[in-house]
């Protein structure tokens, strides 16, 4: 019964239902069900979880959205929305009144069951990567052993339904924010995936829980280089400002859902914002040790964690104007991929130096006064590589050859 | 250069967060006024004034129309006028305030007020009523200034912009010749 371990949210309830057999070695107590009938207790509450968590996760989604109206309204020296409800809080719920009640509209000339098919998907895999992350001590869904993979693996999916949306909706402007999509989404996979790396040699483990407890110190103390490049290219990752390209406005409508509207409209746009609070989660999780932290309930400090680095990529859309498609190329691989590669380095040669082998333990230990003199020189490799890279790497593009010009009818003749 | 500028702009970003904002919710608040704010709802005091039409007269756009009889009041005094009509057509009114310079009773005086949006046309025109029970709000535009000093047009010495306590205004400075250097020079030249 390994899915009852450490896993308070799932214990109590399934505690609550399942048959004695069942209960008496794990639980204590008789369950509500006769014996036998775990199967249907294990159903039961898994359902149950996965409902409870998804409805917390969507009002938080919505006041998320009302919260970076609200604080792009502030950085912007206006009030923001202000007229639904006190402070204005009901207006998530106007919009959503509003989005459900338009007509669903499916373009003549569009892949139907593709134009269908895409925000779904967006939405779902936004879900997924819910099923990964601990929320607080022992609350989460799965304590998957491949957890980090299967994130990277599920947001990959991204790319492939906005695409999908680009592609089916027969608009040559989503086409561009489609073909800007798979262009970038698939760049900065690269980057993000190596500053994982850094955290998991030094974890050990891809399981996210076990990544919480292997943070003696919090890893962005550890990984500042890593936390940097990771918070950079999941920003592109999820299309928010300054690398918008998708949707960029002022050039392409309104990019990839340029022909969507209504509640189809309102799933990407759910889906974009959600994005930002699981990003929020990973990064929480990762770098800066999850829901650990003194005196406050654990899932408190998940919850502070995830809004503080809500309002850090607020704070970066609310700052930055949005670059050039061929500057975020640039970017993703003359800036962040080679800074990505040095962090796994550094990260490894510091392990083999400072690291031994634990007599009984699996993996490599190190001692906390040996952690914070790498803290130390990680700072220092960060800010030089950041520093030296920014001043070498041009991200200008190369001029173009100028075609010769075209010859004139007397020549050909 | 090494990424300090995106910095910059973080801290100025931060520094406009932190500051209030400026916009105001408007129907739960108002901006305030400048008092010399030239605005509608006219302020007309009627014991003050003759029924002379000065007002209507000076007016370029004819808008304000006053009908008045004989009050039979104070004959000795030599009888002012009742005002029967005092209609005034601010849907067609722009503000020019003339008709408050042509007063020479200090009777009529601009308002403070900006939200006078009407459904109808008829009823952009200000009645006799409404400016006998409006609530005085007077834009100081023009002549409040000397009357908060005190200033009575009719006995007293004429009075100084600056003496009223209106800011001298830059774009008025002497940029050329005043008059009596150019009235010298004249003089000089033949």
């Amino acid at each position: 019964m390994a899915f009852l371990e450490g896993n308070a949210l799932f214990r109590n309830l399934y505690c609550l239902l399942a048959g004695n057999s069942g209960n008496a070695q794990h639980c204590g107590r008789d369950g509500l069900l006769p014996a036998g009938w775990e199967w249907l207790a294990f159903a039961l509450v898994g359902f149950a979880i996965t409902f409870l968590l998804l409805s917390a996760f969507l009002l938080l989604t919505m006041f998320y959205t009302y919260l970076e109206r609200r604080l792009l309204g502030r950085f912007q020296g206006r009030i923001g929305p202000n007229r639904a409800g006190p402070f204005g809080l009901l207006q998530p719920v106007a919009d959503a009144i509003k989005l459900l009640t338009k007509e669903s509209i499916v373009p003549q000339g569009a892949d139907w069951l593709l134009y269908n098919l895409a925000p779904l998907m967006m939405v779902v895999v936004m879900f997924m990567v819910l099923a990964v992350i601990p929320f607080g001590k022992h609350t989460f869904i799965a304590d998957l052993n491949v957890g980090v993979l299967f994130i990277i693996a599920v947001t990959s999916v991204n790319a492939l339904a906005v695409f999908m949306a680009g592609i089916a909706s027969g608009n040559r402007y989503a086409l561009f924010g489609g073909m800007r999509a798979v262009a970038q989404l698939i760049s900065y996979e690269v980057p993000m995936v190596l500053s994982i790396v850094g955290v998991l040699l030094l974890a050990g483990s891809l399981s996210l829980v076990e990544i919480v407890e292997a943070q003696v110190i919090p890893f962005f103390l550890l990984q500042p280089l890593g936390l940097f490049i990771f918070v950079v290219s999941a920003s592109a990752e999820m299309n928010r400002p300054p690398f918008d390209q998708l949707e960029a406005e002022s050039e392409i409508v309104a990019g990839y859902h340029t022909e969507y509207g209504g509640m189809k409209f309102g799933l990407f746009y759910l889906a974009e914002y959600a994005a930002v609070l699981t990003t929020s989660g990973v990064i929480a999780t990762l770098f800066l040790d999850g829901w650990e932290g003194p005196l406050l309930p654990s899932h408190v400090w998940f919850l502070m964690k995830v809004f503080f680095l809500a309002f850090i990529f607020i704070w970066v859309r609310a700052t930055l104007p949005r670059v050039r498609i061929d500057q975020t190329m640039a970017f993703a691989w003359k800036f962040l991929l080679p800074l990505g590669i040095i962090n796994v380095f550094m990260t490894a040669a510091e392990l083999l130096l400072f690291g031994h082998e634990e007599a009984g333990g699996q993996g490599i230990v190190l001692s906390t006064a040996d952690l914070w003199l790498m803290s130390v020189v990680n700072f220092a490799v960060a800010v030089v590589g950041i520093g030296a890279f920014s001043r070498l790497v041009s991200l200008r593009t190369p001029a173009l050859p100028v075609s010769a010009p075209k010859p004139s009818a007397a020549e050909v003749v | 250069m090494y990424g300090l500028g995106i910095l910059n702009g973080f801290m100025v970003t931060l520094k406009n967060f932190i500051r209030r904002p400026f916009t105001i919710s408007y129907p739960e608040q108002r901006a305030p006024q400048h008092p010399r704010f030239r605005g509608e709802e006219f302020t007309w005091y009627e014991e003050r004034c003759t029924g002379c039409a000065s007002c209507a007269k000076f007016c370029p756009l004819g808008i304000i129309r006053i009908v008045t009889h004989p009050s039979q009041e104070t004959p000795a005094e030599g009888d002012s006028y009742a005002i029967d009509v005092f209609d005034i057509d601010i849907g067609r009114c722009m503000f020019c305030g003339l008709c408050v310079e042509a007063c020479p009773y200090d009777a009529l005086f601009m308002g403070s007020g900006f939200e006078e949006a009407k459904y109808r046309r008829q009823d952009l025109v200000i009645s006799v009523e409404r400016l006998r029970t409006a609530e005085k709000r007077p834009s100081t535009w023009y002549r409040p200034q000397l009357e908060a000093q005190n200033y009575d047009p009719r006995r007293g010495e004429p009075m100084t912009w600056q003496g009223a306590g209106r800011e001298p205004w830059p774009y008025h400075l002497p940029l050329r010749p005043t008059t009596e250097e150019m009235t010298t020079d004249r003089e000089a030249k033949p």
